[in-house]
């Protein structure tokens, strides 16, 4: 019931804004959103933060670009049913590897895992021009057809978004009731009872990751209908640390915090420009990005749970007397 | 045959950097296990601040000691004022330390600017030097930056090991609350160590500076060398380090030289094998 109450003016919004808000800040924020999600829930059930999966996301965008209709002359267009299956189960295969090397490393040091391993497929991506297409990427990457429009125009792509966003969560959290989601919580927290008991810890690992990838993929799909192309850039450490920002200024430990925290992300980059330097954007979000991680560790979702805890308990109080 | 000792050589160099850069960040793991991931940062800010110096006087070696000075003295305060706040949180510290690092790359592009730099060598460095017995010539600044990589790292250990802060600092890594408990100001040893490992960035910045060049990436380039470097190497060992930067910067180079398309690869896949077969890095030992 809660979740309708978020959805309904969610999905009115785009009858009050014009294209711009619609697309450049509503559909934008979902999209990071969803990428931003991906690592919101590694972080929060697998206890792993992870920065590889913009990568993920890329490795679907990649692959809808190279089995789709692109301007490059390059690939191998196959028709939509089959491209998208194929992006994501490449995503998720992405994933399920990327758990499997990083299945013996916790805390720091998955975290230096991930990250080397994203750098390293943002080298690979500008190297490499048969799959890849090296340094320009690929561009004209649009959208499928639907009716007299396409799916890439603002309405069509921000409900595409919107409908991706919900299954997402709702994935999420279907995921982690489940009896593989519980063993993923259960490496999280005690490892070597789990070895004890006789579980082993590698599959739940690479099973989170793997569905990890799954949502990221989704992410990473979008993002290509949305911004038309996908290159090295999409997946350079600018991005990585991007979807970084919002999962922690949303809070790592909250999932749906993803969404919060790239709407804050997305507004404070497009209302930068009035409150200082263009070029000195950078600045900003890393002054956000501390202040954040010194004064509320567990992200703007959490805070906001305090504060209302706090309202909560001051209006409370004068009943206990 | 040629083509061969060259590509070695400049593996060698960039072998030199590497551990120049890797052993600050891996010596501030090994005693706090503080990733800290504003290392690169540090490491281009002395790089600026040395070419500065160099521009303003012309004296090369002083150039190299305010770099290696500044970017002490930057290292300390970020742990006075960020990172020892949060001491024993490591995410938070990593998270932090990301902040820091975009906030002074930021400020580095305000300051210096987009351009490529390159610190003036004195004349003793400039130009090459024939290397008789494989009949070519090198650079000489490059190979006296592989003797300077040499002489740190002789020095750096024989400092962990023979002196008595050394001890301390090794004590700290094996244990941090049995040295707290003998009464040893562990928080100046972490500032310490801190400046320490911000001198070795700020002084490869500024060699980095004078055999190759410097600009905004720079300092990208060599955090994500450090974290490859310490990955395989192990993790807070000096001899960890060196045999990391050893592997990474030769594979690096023979990779560019004779499998172009998949140089970036040859490095990952170094790291993945051994992550596989020791998780703990070549020389480093297993987390308790």
């Amino acid at each position: 019931m809660r979740y309708f109450l978020v959805l309904i003016p969610l999905a009115l919004l785009p009858l009050l804004l014009n294209d711009f808000w619609v697309s450049q800040v509503l559909t934008r924020a979902l999209i990071l959103g969803v990428i931003a999600l991906s690592l919101s829930f590694l972080a929060t059930y697998l206890g792993v933060v992870s920065f590889a999966q913009v990568t993920l996301a890329g490795v679907a965008g990649y692959a809808v670009a190279y089995f789709g209709p692109n301007t490059v002359g390059l690939g191998f267009p196959l028709p939509l049913y089959v491209s998208l299956p194929i992006a994501l189960l490449l995503s998720m295969a992405a994933g399920a590897l990327i758990g499997l090397v990083a299945r013996r490393s916790r805390g720091i040091y998955a975290i230096m895992i991930t990250l080397a391993i994203g750098v390293a497929f943002f080298y690979f991506t500008r190297q490499n021009y048969a799959l890849f297409n090296g340094f320009t990427g690929f561009s004209g990457v649009i959208a499928p057809k639907m009716g007299e429009g396409n799916w890439g125009d603002p309405m069509p792509l921000y409900f595409l978004a919107l409908g991706v966003s919900v299954i997402c969560v709702v994935l999420v959290n279907g995921f982690v009731r489940s009896p593989l989601g519980l063993a993923v919580q259960a490496v999280r927290d005690a490892p070597g009872r789990l070895l004890a008991l006789g579980i082993p810890t590698t599959y739940p690992i690479v099973a989170a990751f793997a569905f990890s990838g799954l949502i990221a993929g989704s992410g990473g799909i979008l993002n290509v209908w949305f911004q038309e192309r996908v290159s090295s850039f999409s997946v350079g450490i600018g991005p990585i640390i991007d979807v970084l920002i919002i999962s922690v200024i949303g809070g790592l430990r909250h999932p749906t915090g993803a969404f919060v925290g790239a709407i804050v992300y997305v507004m404070l980059d497009i209302f930068a420009i009035d409150l200082i330097d263009r070029d000195r954007f950078n600045l900003l979000i890393g002054i956000v990005l501390l202040a954040i991680v010194m004064a509320a560790p567990n992200g703007l979702h959490q805070l906001a749970i305090d504060w209302v805890g706090k309202l909560r308990g001051r209006a409370e109080q004068p009943r206990t007397n | 045959m040629t083509l061969f000792f060259v590509v070695t050589l400049n593996g060698l160099t960039l072998a030199a950097l590497y551990f120049l850069a890797a052993s600050g960040f891996s010596l501030i793991f090994g005693l706090m296990r503080t990733v800290n991931m504003a290392h690169g940062a540090l490491l281009l800010f002395g790089g600026y601040v040395g070419w500065s110096v160099v521009d303003a006087t012309g004296l090369w070696a002083l150039g190299v000691m305010a770099g290696g000075l500044a970017a002490a003295l930057a290292g300390a305060l970020v742990q006075i004022g960020v990172l020892g706040r949060m001491q024993g949180d490591e995410l938070r510290q990593t998270l932090a330390s990301i902040a820091i690092s975009i906030i002074l790359a930021d400020l580095m592009l305000w300051i210096w600017g987009g351009t490529t730099y390159q610190v003036r060598t004195p004349s003793w460095l400039t130009g090459g030097t024939r290397i008789e017995v494989l009949g070519i010539g090198y650079a000489t600044v490059r190979l006296y930056l592989m003797v300077f990589a040499l002489s740190v790292g002789v020095g750096l250990w024989l400092f962990i090991q023979k002196t008595r802060i050394g001890a301390v600092i090794r004590a700290g890594v094996d244990d941090q609350d049995m040295l707290r408990a003998l009464g040893y100001p562990i928080n100046r040893i972490f500032v310490l160590v801190f400046a320490m490992g911000g001198m070795l960035a700020g002084m490869a910045g500024v060699i980095a500076g004078s055999a190759l060049s410097i600009a905004p990436g720079t300092d990208l380039q060599f955090l994500l060398s450090s974290l490859v470097v310490v990955i395989v190497g192990g993790m807070g060992s000096v001899g960890g380090a060196a045999l990391g930067a050893l592997l990474i910067g030769l594979a690096e180079q023979y990779g560019l030289a004779y499998a172009p398309t998949y140089a970036a690869v040859v490095t990952f896949v170094i790291m993945v094998f051994v992550l596989a077969v020791r998780p703990q890095g070549l020389l480093g030992r297993a987390e308790a």
